[in-house]
């Protein structure tokens, strides 16, 4: 604990050290030095926890990312990433990690892929708190890195990240649905969305009254399987949107149960499956 | 048809402006007052003031100021209703009441969560009133205050000091409305199912047929669906029974042809609910939804650029669930 606390002191004195010199060099532009450095620092934090000092390469070959130039609904921001490399058993993106540098928890979503299928694109929507870059790393499966990153803007007036109704998305929660093309052939890439109804509610909320936190609730891991073999795990945090929604791609090469299983930060665990090609209607 | 119902409704505003004009000129000259700029409080019913919001997005030229704001004057008591975006726009209220009456300031109705109402409220700590809103206001604006407060500050900056929370002391349940009595005045306050919000809350002066509907209606102003827009549309429906004589809505002219004003806001969400219906039951995305959905709309509605796709994504992860 101590040593935690010196690092961070010398850390700081650093940081106050370093700030008081460029405020003399610079002057009146010491804002802007000290806000980008700050948010650099952040990205250095997250990358070292991640995958500590291995290197990481610029993705652009690799991976796509489409993100709003601004975020419209702060509390619903849609992302699609694409996969730029044909994938297969000897060649595929393993993990896929989602970053939002400036919000409360980062690390949004870790998938992982067994290399069986060829997914080409996956979205989901997070939140987003403030202006921020938000990224995404993928490894591959020989053991590189790779990243791709987009500027986005936070939402203005009264666009806040929460819960719009907690009440009604306490009374569905738990809730699952697949939604895949109404005609499809064995083989076919599938566009299939998962959704799920939960609060995904980050508990970071101070009770100034009651002098206590509103307790956190959100989706802690995703599993989705076809016949029993795994298409992706996720591992998600806050930064998912509420009733999270995850679309990807998936061949199945024939037929089957496409199962789902999330479990949340309470402990609970929910369920959901379809029969392919005999889908449930969206 | 929008256009000429428009002219009518300015020209009505002008009138009142007119008036409220002399009754400002007239109180300036009676307390020796006389100010550079004209008080911007009209009173658009005997005893209701309003301070007209600005029809913009919250930037720092408008100070914030941009929500219909004001209060009402019984016999024995003064009700706010909203508070502004900060501390020194609650203060400039608080000062405009102190000009037209010595009454206590017993209740600051807050008619649900969103800044521009709400971050005004601590200038009237110093009366100790009531602060009132929806059952579910207190809730909402704890899970939301960290983003607002820093929010308020990026954009307003430092003249926005002494600005903080201040969560409601008692609140109306929905079905169960409650009456404050102000000396030979009622107030009648609702609270309603999620609509615009999850905590919408309504004033009805009965002595004036004046209904405060605040932003569950929006005139020449695009609404925004920030709680459920199928809810909405249900509370709308409910609304257009209420024979109310004017309707003063959170953003935009006080209006006595309220209906009309009703019937557009329902036209707009109604072309949200059924374009995005349609993409939702063809597997579409969010992106094509913003693209498609309601662009037919785009010129009857300040402001639809800025918060049309905004309204769109948030009804899009509402709707397909139905």
């Amino acid at each position: 604990m101590t040593t935690v606390s010196n690092l961070k002191h010398n850390k700081v004195v650093r940081k106050i050290v370093q700030i008081s010199y460029l405020t003399f060099l610079f002057g009146s532009l010491m804002i802007t030095t000290l806000s980008a450095a700050e948010t650099d620092g952040r990205w250095h934090e997250i990358k070292t926890s991640l995958f500590g000092d291995r290197a990481i390469k610029d993705g652009e070959d690799v991976i796509g990312l489409e993100t709003p130039y601004r975020a419209l609904d702060a509390a619903v921001v849609p992302i699609s990433i694409e996969s730029k490399i044909t994938q297969n058993q000897n060649n595929y993106i393993k993990s896929l990690y989602l970053v939002i540098d400036n919000n409360p928890s980062p690390i949004a979503a870790v998938f992982h892929f067994p290399g069986k299928h060829n997914w080409q694109s996956l979205s989901t929507r997070v939140r987003v708190n403030a202006y921020t870059d938000l990224r995404v790393i993928a490894e591959i499966n020989d053991g590189n890195i790779y990243m791709v990153n987009n500027y986005v803007k936070a939402s203005g007036g009264c666009s806040a990240p929460s819960l719009k109704d907690p009440a009604a998305a306490a009374a569905h929660l738990g809730k699952i649905k697949l939604k895949l093309p109404k005609a499809s052939n064995l083989g076919d890439l599938l566009s299939t969305q998962l959704l799920i109804k939960h609060p995904n509610s980050s508990g970071l909320q101070f009770d100034q009254i009651s002098r206590q936190y509103i307790p956190a609730n959100f989706i802690r891991s995703i599993q989705v399987t076809f016949n029993d073999e795994v298409v992706f795990t996720a591992d998600s945090d806050i930064s998912i949107s509420e009733d999270p929604s995850i679309h990807f791609g998936f061949s199945p090469e024939e037929e089957g149960i496409l199962k789902v299983e999330v479990k949340d930060s309470t402990g609970r665990t929910f369920n959901h499956s379809v029969d392919l090609p005999n889908q449930e209607k969206g | 048809m929008i256009k000429h119902r428009l002219r009518g409704e300015l020209n009505r505003w002008h009138s009142l402006r007119l008036r409220t004009l002399v009754v400002m000129l007239l109180l300036c000259l009676d307390t020796g007052i006389l100010k550079a700029q004209p008080s911007e409080f009209m009173e658009i019913a005997p005893g209701i003031y309003l301070r007209p919001g600005i029809q913009q997005n919250f930037a720092s030229h408008n100070r914030g100021h941009i929500a219909n704001i004001g209060f009402i004057v019984g016999k024995q008591a003064v009700a706010v209703i909203d508070t502004g975006s900060s501390y020194q726009e609650g203060l400039t209220l608080r000062r405009a009441i102190r000009e037209i009456t010595a009454l206590p300031i017993q209740y600051v109705i807050l008619t649900h969560m969103h800044p521009d109402h709400t971050l005004g409220a601590a200038a009237f700590d110093q009366d100790a009133p009531v602060y009132i809103g929806h059952a579910q206001l207190k809730d909402a604006l704890i899970r939301r205050q960290t983003h607002y407060l820093d929010r308020l500050k990026e954009v307003l900056g430092s003249t926005t000091e002494g600005t903080r929370l201040v969560l409601p002391s008692a609140g109306v349940e929905v079905g169960r409305a409650v009456r404050l009595e102000l000396g030979d005045r009622i107030l009648e306050l609702q609270a309603y199912p999620t609509a615009h919000t999850n905590n919408d809350l309504s004033v009805y002066d009965r002595n004036s047929g004046t209904l405060w509907l605040s932003d569950l209606l929006f005139v020449e102003r695009i609404p925004v669906v920030d709680g459920s827009l199928l809810g909405w549309l249900g509370v709308i429906d409910y609304l257009d029974q209420s024979e109310a004589k004017r309707v003063v809505p959170g953003h935009g002219p006080v209006v006595t042809e309220w209906k009309a004003s009703l019937a557009d806001q329902r036209r707009y969400l109604d072309a949200l609910l059924s374009g995005i219906r349609g993409i939702v039951r063809q597997n579409g995305t969010i992106e094509q939804a913003i693209e498609q959905v309601g662009q037919e709309e785009k010129d009857n509605w300040l402001l639809f650029d800025e918060y049309h796709g905004r309204n769109v994504t948030a009804s899009f992860v509402e709707l397909e669930w139905e």
